[in-house]
């Protein structure tokens, strides 16, 4: 998690990470550190761990997309007022194993 | 004290060259509850217009030398906060830092081994935290870290992993080098591929658990070659980093 992802960003706006790169956004959106936990992908049922999950960043925002269907489960948006968490395509999201 | 999510002013206390291009920070957190190998930071630079950029740094110490962490960082030419931070930052500068951050890509000596951890390039930055950590605890179980890199003065650490191995339970390290060997090189010389991965797994037996960290081609490799190893998905951590697909 060092040099080569700001390579890739540089380079690529659409920079693939995955959900341990994100775990700090995530934390100020949800309070707490989410990134072990578990969630239910609406749109193929696939049950993922946080941290596994495909996050796309560059854009207004940052996406979450489930690593088996590329659905997107979780956006979160920076916005003058504060964070927006969209969360509608995960089911179920919390810690446990 | 302070949240992990909440931003605090580090304090750099020392800079240290790794390779030609890789360069260590030890940032001094005036508010640290510690952290769990393999966890990482964000660093946040501000400009004086406000523009604000933030990136993700593996910490590379161990927990016992808290509130002291180190991350490791490869400079990136056209990078916007590697040049900064390896031409610009100074000990005794100050960064702002929250964290630690990551509850997965974790290893602590209750979860048991054996352990294999593979690194592709600054991959091995989390597993060092690892290494280093089990060096100093108990229990100690049998691990292997097998390493990736272009060359031989790529190779980060090089020095601290040889000594490492060479320690009394200390781990065994396989290095491979992808693109340029030194004469007389016996380690691999070949991309890591799952007859690879075989070898190293094999002493360490079927119940090993694995930690991969690199870019993404590398981490999809192993973890989908462990996987056909005999290794089940839930023993297999993973970290990656770069495009998909390439």
């Amino acid at each position: 998690m060092t040099g080569d992802r700001e390579k890739r960003m540089a380079m690529d706006e659409q920079l693939v990470l995955d959900g341990n790169a994100a775990g700090g956004l995530l934390a100020a959106a949800y309070g707490a550190d989410v990134t072990s936990w578990r969630g239910r992908c609406v749109h193929c049922g696939t049950i993922s761990v946080v941290a596994t999950l495909r996050v796309y960043v560059g854009g207004p925002g940052t996406v979450l997309r489930c690593p088996v269907c590329a659905g997107v489960v979780i956006r979160i948006a920076e916005t003058p007022t504060g964070l927006r968490l969209d969360e509608r395509g995960m089911a179920e999201l919390g810690p446990g194993r | 004290m302070a949240r992990p999510l909440d931003w605090q002013l580090a304090t750099v206390a020392a800079v240290r060259d790794e390779t030609p291009t890789v360069r260590s920070f030890t940032l001094r957190l005036p508010d640290w509850a510690g952290h769990r190998p393999g966890q990482h930071v964000d660093l946040r630079l501000t400009a004086e217009d406000g523009y604000s950029v933030e990136r993700s740094y593996s910490i590379a110490s161990e927990p016992e030398r808290g509130p002291d962490v180190d991350i490791t960082v490869e400079r990136i030419p056209d990078g916007e906060v590697s040049p900064f931070l390896h031409d610009v930052v100074v000990v005794g500068d100050r960064l702002e830092v929250r964290g630690p951050i990551g509850g997965y890509f974790v290893w602590e000596p209750p979860l048991g081994g054996p352990l294999l951890l593979v690194a592709g390039g600054s991959g091995v930055v989390p597993l060092m935290a690892m290494l280093r950590h089990r060096a100093r605890a108990m229990p100690r179980p049998p691990t292997t870290l097998l390493y990736s890199s272009r060359g031989p003065d790529e190779i980060i650490y090089r020095d601290e992993l040889e000594a490492l191995s060479g320690a009394a339970d200390g781990p065994g390290v396989a290095h491979t080098l992808t693109r340029r060997q030194p004469p007389g090189w016996t380690g691999y010389a070949r991309r890591i591929d799952e007859p690879m991965l075989a070898e190293v797994l094999e002493p360490l037996g079927s119940e090993t658990r694995a930690y991969a960290c690199g870019p993404t081609a590398l981490v999809e490799t192993v973890a989908n070659g462990l996987v056909r190893l005999g290794l089940p998905p839930e023993r297999i951590r993973t970290e990656r980093f770069g495009p998909t697909g390439t």
